[in-house]
């Protein structure tokens, strides 16, 4: 069945493909699930559509009320639309590094943006959103770091779409931002397969993201659960976009650079399993497609040049 | 021979401003300990008195976090590398987001 009654209904059942030509022999075998293949282009309209439900149901959203989210993208995009169909306003704050791409999406889909600035931005940024928020205590922030229906998403439809779709599934890699995916999809898959491999794979930006003043400021999402993985790779900005472009290139696959990094932790993995001669099926996930990207100009040129070009962004 | 560990720009004050640096071990832990032998205090920022790796400390050992492969425990070799960073999901901007957070909380 291919027909829905509005957009929000076509949210997930995305497709899971094979990739032949990267996949290490016959025995080990990679698999992408699409999830550009959703209403905004991304794996976010999972927790939006889940987290604006979730407040609906608990009487915290009622039409007309405005939702204040801090998103560095792909969630604020995936909760403009469902905003917009369900009757909500939009603010946005988000970091000025971020492509221009994403604000050009998110104002066509009528959300306000706040900036904050990029560089030493932490305290700024902290300042702006305290501001924000004490100015209007009406509005509600669904706060995707800490909501459980973020990863109750997955674990309600990410992870049961995968082990439908590969049931002989033996490992799971997704990226680590939020931490909702690889929890709400591991859980639901350990609960589910014996000796189930949850991998995360984590993006390390440029050093202006981590500047902090000390490490007391640091920052563990309240939605970690370590218990829920098995293994966690930490994947630098020059190995994510050889991987992104390796698999345009291979497989015709054309993604974002976060599922580069995730890609180098799932061939990793792969080629672990070749060598210990045990079978392997390494599904991954495509958080979004490269579009919104492009403007980086890290698809062209050198790995070097690449690397400079996205020093200091987030991009994933 | 020598383990190389790269230096998060917060403790390249104990380390004179290097980026990177250069220790022996045969565990994490003992790396620790010649670290701070080398560069005294920056063992006080890596790990608790109670003895764990700080919360907000991440550590990996040619590029995986330690916390999955035996922790202060983790067996080391010549020529791997070490990378210790904070603890920033997400990006700065969570972080950011989540201490404004706080304060609106609070």
């Amino acid at each position: 069945m291919s027909r829905y009654e509005s957009l929000i209904d076509a949210c997930g059942d995305t497709p899971l493909v094979g990739l032949p030509r990267l996949s290490p022999s016959d025995d080990v075998r990679l698999w992408a699930k699409l999830e550009d293949r959703n209403p905004t282009g991304s794996i976010k309209d999972r927790p939006a559509l889940w987290m604006v439900r979730a407040a609906e149901e608990a009487g915290r959203l009622r039409p007309g009320d405005t939702i204040l989210e801090p998103t560095s993208g792909n969630t604020g995009i995936a909760l403009a639309m469902v905003a917009k169909l369900r009757g909500y306003r939009l603010v946005c704050v988000m970091p000025e590094n971020v492509s221009s791409e994403r604000v050009a999406l998110l104002r066509m889909y009528g959300a306000e943006i706040i900036f904050s600035p990029a560089a030493g931005g932490s305290n700024k940024a902290v300042a702006v959103a305290k501001e924000i928020a004490a100015d209007h205590p009406d509005w509600v922030m669904l706060f995707q770091y800490g909501n459980e229906a973020n990863a109750r998403a997955h674990y309600e439809s990410t992870g049961p779409e995968l082990l439908r779709d590969l049931p002989t599934i033996t490992h799971f890699v997704g990226g680590l931002g939020t931490t909702g995916t690889l929890m709400g999809v591991g859980r639901f898959l350990r609960e589910k397969v014996d000796n189930i491999e949850v991998v995360a794979a984590e993006p390390r930006y440029g050093e202006l993201v981590y500047g902090l003043r000390n490490i007391d400021e640091g920052y563990v999402p309240e939605l970690y659960d370590a218990t829920v993985l098995t293994r966690r790779f930490s994947v630098g900005t020059r190995d994510a976009v050889l991987r992104t472009r390796q698999l345009v290139e291979v497989e015709g696959l054309f993604v974002g650079f976060s599922t580069g990094a995730v890609l180098h932790a799932a061939l990793a993995v792969a080629h672990e399993a070749v060598k210990a001669g045990r079978r392997a099926d390494v599904a991954f996930v495509v958080a979004d497609a490269g579009w919104k990207y492009l403007s980086t100009g890290a698809y062209t040129g050198t790995l070097a040049e690449a690397e400079d070009s996205l020093e200091g962004q987030l991009w994933a | 021979m020598a383990i190389e560990v790269r230096i998060p720009t917060i403790l390249r004050t104990y380390t004179g401003g290097a980026k990177a640096v250069e220790g022996s071990g045969d565990t994490l832990a003992d790396l620790i300990n010649d670290l701070d032998a080398k560069h005294p205090g920056v063992r006080g920022r890596l790990i608790t008195p109670e003895g764990a790796l700080h919360r907000f400390v991440n550590i990996y050992v040619n590029d995986e976090d330690v916390r999955f492969v035996g922790g202060l425990d983790a067996k080391l070799n010549d020529g791997d590398n070490v990378t210790i960073l904070p603890a920033v999901a997400g990006g700065a901007f969570a972080f950011a987001a989540v201490a404004a957070m706080r304060g609106h909380k609070g």
